[in-house]
């Protein structure tokens, strides 16, 4: 039930390609934020994206939705570019601060989303209901968003996201604020929409987040520092842990950086 | 663009408003209160039949112009509407949404500021309630779509505020109020044929002073109406789904 476009990807099968980004260039504010940065996200997979704050996380991810102006390079997700029409109703996007309406109830809101991204009208309630139920909140349905804590707004924006069970979920930090309970469920619930072989990108600057994923991505002031399984990260920097290994692969940059300014 | 995404937009916005009681409240009895003070100012004199008609084109034009801009700001500011442009929602749904959302709550609060002046302060209005009515949700759907558009130059709550009396005011004076438009100097006569304020007011006048105003006031609905069109499209046209 999780996962059957009517409309059928080529490419839908697991392992197959679902976000391809190719010389990706970003400037914003006449700095640039990214430059040159290629990457493919396979579909089924979950994704850590890494880093920290700062370092061209979100920006990579509103380039994802097609938000994002582009300086230069493409983005193309299930075979088509990034923010297209067809896309729409097959991208799921979580913003980093909670893009809920805080005057009207959490049940309001979510019914609202799920009419925008087509679902009928009589099956608006039953859609309102299932994404309440994963992200925990069906007892807070009536209640006004503004009056929810911070854990809960980022929920409410969260279940707005997996309304009408989108292919792909680019979920910018989900798990910021919540507690040790919550964040294990709602990575159960990532790892089962995974299993339906919806493709997550999912980033966080909590580096114990990266045993959950499948891959992780490393980033650092616009570029990934690495793009490997968890296993695969600490084999090469020899380190015990994901926060040593970022610095491994840190320091790895720096050196390599100074030595190349020395050779020129 | 979609019907039904502009309606369940526009009915997303009303529920926003119904949630927000002192708005609703101050929306009502603000225009009445005005009204009322205009006829006790000038009670036992002809000026409030005068001046009664075009205040009641004024009032929820001010008001909505104010609202919209200020909740379309707080759109853009929260990531909502970058939540909705990820989503299959036309810029077009969007806008129009948030004109016939507000167009529904200017149409009640026309319809009772307009009550409230003629059957308590008991305006005379030679052409018609009806005709005064109509006009009024005109002018406040204008008001709407102007703040729509307005919005997008606005960065901060602060600067939302001022292009009220930035743009509003002038026109308030020179839309015939103050001085008849055609005694103003030339290039402020021109200046004031360009305004939509000028249109609403002429239509209000017209009903308060002639009993077969239909023609005149029709004339200057279909022009405040090309006006509304003109602010929707370009409301839409500020937004953009990619930004920096």
């Amino acid at each position: 039930m999780m996962n059957n476009p009517p409309g059928g990807v080529p490419a839908g099968s697991p392992g197959a390609v679902a976000v391809r980004v190719e010389h990706l260039h970003v400037v914003r504010g006449g700095r640039t934020v990214i430059e040159d940065l290629s990457l493919d996200i396979l579909r089924g997979q979950v994704v850590g994206l890494l880093g920290p704050s700062g370092c061209g996380k979100t920006t990579l991810m509103r380039s994802l939705v097609g938000v994002q102006q582009m300086a230069g390079g493409t983005v193309t997700v299930l075979g088509e570019p990034a923010g297209s029409r067809q896309l729409r109703d097959r991208v799921g996007y979580l913003t980093q601060a909670p893009s809920i309406y805080p005057d009207l109830t959490i049940e309001e809101n979510i019914a609202y989303f799920a009419q925008v991204v087509g679902i009928p009208r009589r099956s608006v309630a039953a859609e309102v209901a299932r994404v309440l139920g994963m992200v925990a909140l069906t007892d807070h349905a009536k209640s006004r968003a503004s009056a929810l804590s911070g854990g809960q707004e980022s929920r409410v924006s969260l279940a707005a996201a997996l309304v009408g069970t989108p292919e792909v979920l680019i979920l910018d930090e989900p798990t910021v604020g919540l507690d040790p309970v919550l964040r294990r469920d709602l990575w159960r619930i990532f790892r089962e929409l995974a299993a339906d072989g919806v493709t997550l990108l999912v980033s966080s600057h909590v580096m114990d987040e990266a045993v959950r994923c499948d891959r992780l991505m490393l980033m650092r002031e616009g570029a990934l520092l690495a793009d490997d399984t968890l296993d695969g990260v600490l084999a090469v920097t020899g380190a015990t842990d994901v926060e040593a290994a970022f610095l491994e692969l840190v320091d790895r940059a720096a050196a390599a950086a100074s030595a190349k300014e020395v050779r020129a | 663009m979609s019907l039904r995404l502009t309606l369940a937009t526009a009915a997303r916005v009303l529920r926003q408003v119904r949630h927000d009681r002192r708005t609703v409240a101050l929306l009502l009895v603000v225009p009445c209160v005005l009204m009322g003070l205009g006829a006790w100012i000038f009670q036992n004199t002809p000026v409030f039949n005068q001046i009664g008609a075009p205040l009641l084109g004024i009032f929820p034009f001010v008001i909505m112009f104010l609202l919209t801009s200020i909740t379309t700001l707080r759109e853009r500011q929260s990531g909502t509407l970058e939540r909705l442009l990820t989503m299959p929602l036309a810029k077009a749904d969007f806008v129009a949404g948030y004109a016939v959302a507000f167009g529904v709550l200017a149409a009640v609060q026309a319809v009772v500021a307009t009550g409230f002046a003629v059957w308590v302060c008991k305006l005379d209005v030679p052409g018609g309630v009806g005709l005064l009515m109509a006009v009024a949700i005109a002018d406040a759907v204008l008001g709407t779509a102007f703040g729509l558009f307005v919005s997008a130059f606005a960065t901060t709550e602060f600067q939302a505020v001022q292009f009220m009396p930035a743009l509003v005011l002038p026109q308030f004076f020179l839309c015939g109020l103050l001085v008849a438009r055609d005694k103003l100097p030339d290039v402020l006569h021109w200046l004031s044929d360009v305004l939509p304020l000028s249109y609403a007011v002429d239509a209000m006048r017209t009903i308060s002073s002639s009993t077969d105003a239909a023609g005149d006031v029709g004339r200057d609905l279909l022009i405040v109406a090309g006006f509304i069109v003109v602010a929707v499209g370009a409301g839409a046209g500020t937004l953009r789904r990619r930004t920096p």
